[in-house]
């Protein structure tokens, strides 16, 4: 089994959307929830609040420095993702067709680093 | 072999790897225990063998159980594509992996080419495909993307890259004189018959099956005697395979009778079919060539197929009007282009010129019969 991360991606203008457009898409993905865990793919997911909650905590030089804002100012940025297990890459894309279907956002899959293919010097 | 091994090991570098120590082994053990009675099956046992090995060593840590779950499950099905080798080439062609990264793959493990080959193929540097392949590799191997039995969509959906892919094997057969590689040609017609077999109704894999039976019928006429290439226009016609001519010109009439409009690989048939339909040189049809690569330009507006189009032109407008077609043509690292060139220039009289644009393909060209007959056309050169 790998694992996986799913990473949803929002889109400029995403989170402005009336209630009523985002419940039923929020029944979606809960439904697409309760499957992963009905069949053992679930491991971990949530959304994240808006981009302009988040702070930055650097290490530079001796100092850390705080500051405000999203580490990337990009124009489609990181809104939630699922953790899931899957035997392979083709169950783990069918699930994420899924996800996709059901937030109606961009998913990318992206394996995590396997303990054994961690770079060794 | 190796596609064998890789649906029995779920991994590409082990069935790669294990391949190699089994021909090592033959080497070394053969000539002096003999050569055993059924070869084929005794590399076969050498390399799952090396292959269990080295999964054991390799594995020792989380993934123990997982090679001792491979070692002991029995292979599994072989679905729809029950050639190893054709199975092989669509999981290469997985829709994960960069689009020039299949074709690269399927090369390497399943054509067994070697780098500087492919790259030569790709007109590319052989350290840029050096680097897609490791990265596809590795890609399998972390994404953990499976080398499974294609479902029947997957079929449809792997198509086009699963016919480039045979066409490149075939093409890498056909082309350079190098020692071993005609088995290539021929693997290549046996995939484009298997294909044909999995989707009978399908046009382009009619046409890529047809392309490569018309071109493979003049394999016998491509090199005189002393081994310098021969031309289509100057190629004896009694010498060509009369049975793989009816057989393609059938799958062309077949196409042509659907209605259906061609793609390229049909296109290419057709053009063919045009060739080895005149009963001399001089009888070629070439409005119709060139009316078949207009409408192959049409669909890949790439400058060697502009370049091959500008090549029937000659014939039927002139070089002077191909010349212009072929001089803007970017292709400066490409030895056919050099070749036309160079053709075009004789034929116009421009003697110093074509001189010159010899030179540069015979630097260019890798296959020995070509490189004869270039030298030769060079020294023919008058003022």
């Amino acid at each position: 089994m790998t694992q996986y991360l799913l990473s949803v991606y929002d889109r400029p203008g995403d989170r402005e959307r009336p209630l009523e457009t985002m419940q039923p898409l929020f029944e979606a993905v809960d439904r697409f929830n309760a499957k992963l865990q009905a069949e053992g793919h679930w491991v971990f997911a949530g959304g994240l609040a808006d981009q302009s909650t988040a702070t930055v905590v650097e290490a530079k030089g001796g100092d850390v420095v705080v500051t405000d804002g999203p580490f990337l100012e990009t124009k489609e940025y990181l809104g939630g993702f699922w953790i899931i297990e899957a035997a392979d890459l083709d169950v783990a894309l069918g699930l994420a067709k899924e996800g996709a279907i059901a937030c109606t956002n961009p998913v990318e899959v992206r394996p995590f680093m396997a303990e054994d293919e961690l770079p060794v010097e | 072999m190796v596609a064998s091994l890789a649906r029995r090991f779920g991994d590409l570098d082990i069935a790669e790897e294990a391949a190699g120590d089994a021909f090592l082994a033959a080497a070394e053990r053969w000539p002096i225990d003999g050569q055993p009675a059924n070869p084929g099956g005794w590399l076969m046992t050498t390399a799952t063998r090396r292959a269990i090995d080295r999964l054991r060593r390799e594995n020792v840590r989380d993934q123990r159980h997982r090679a001792a779950a491979m070692i002991t499950h029995q292979p599994d099905p072989v679905g729809i594509v029950e050639d190893d080798q054709l199975r092989l080439i669509f999981t290469c062609c997985h829709p994960a992996l960069a689009p020039e990264a299949r074709t690269a793959l399927t090369l390497r493990l399943v054509a067994g080419l070697t780098v500087p080959e492919i790259a030569r193929a790709f007109l590319i540097p052989e350290t840029t495909l050096a680097q897609r392949i490791t990265r596809a590799k590795s890609k399998i191997r972390a994404a953990a993307i499976p080398l499974r039995v294609p479902e029947r969509e997957d079929l449809a959906n792997r198509l086009a890259d699963v016919l480039a892919v045979i066409y490149l094997i075939f093409n890498e057969g056909y082309l350079p004189g190098e020692p071993g590689h005609a088995d290539l040609a021929a693997e290549g017609v046996r995939l484009a018959r298997l294909m044909r077999g999995l989707m009978p109704t399908d046009g382009e894999v009619a046409g890529l099956l047809a392309l490569m039976l018309l071109t493979e019928s003049r394999r016998g006429s491509r090199y005189g005697t002393s081994g310098e290439l021969v031309t289509l226009a100057d190629q004896g016609r009694g010498g060509w395979d009369h049975a793989l001519i009816a057989e393609g010109h059938a799958l062309v009439r077949e196409r042509l009778a659907s209605g259906l409009s061609p793609g390229v690989y049909q296109l290419q048939a057709a053009i063919n079919a045009v060739h080895t339909d005149a009963g001399d040189a001089r009888d070629t049809d070439w409005s119709q060539v060139v009316a078949l690569y207009d409408q192959l330009y049409a669909l890949q507006p790439t400058p060697v197929v502009a370049l091959n189009r500008a090549v029937a032109i000659a014939e039927m407008d002139g070089p002077e009007v191909a010349l212009a077609i072929v001089e803007p043509l970017d292709l400066v690292g490409y030895h056919s282009w050099h070749v036309t060139r160079a053709d075009l220039l004789r034929r116009l009289g421009r003697s110093r010129e074509a001189r010159a644009a010899y030179a540069r393909a015979i630097e260019l060209a890798v296959n020995p019969g070509e490189i004869a007959y270039l030298t030769r056309r060079l020294g023919e050169l008058v003022g």
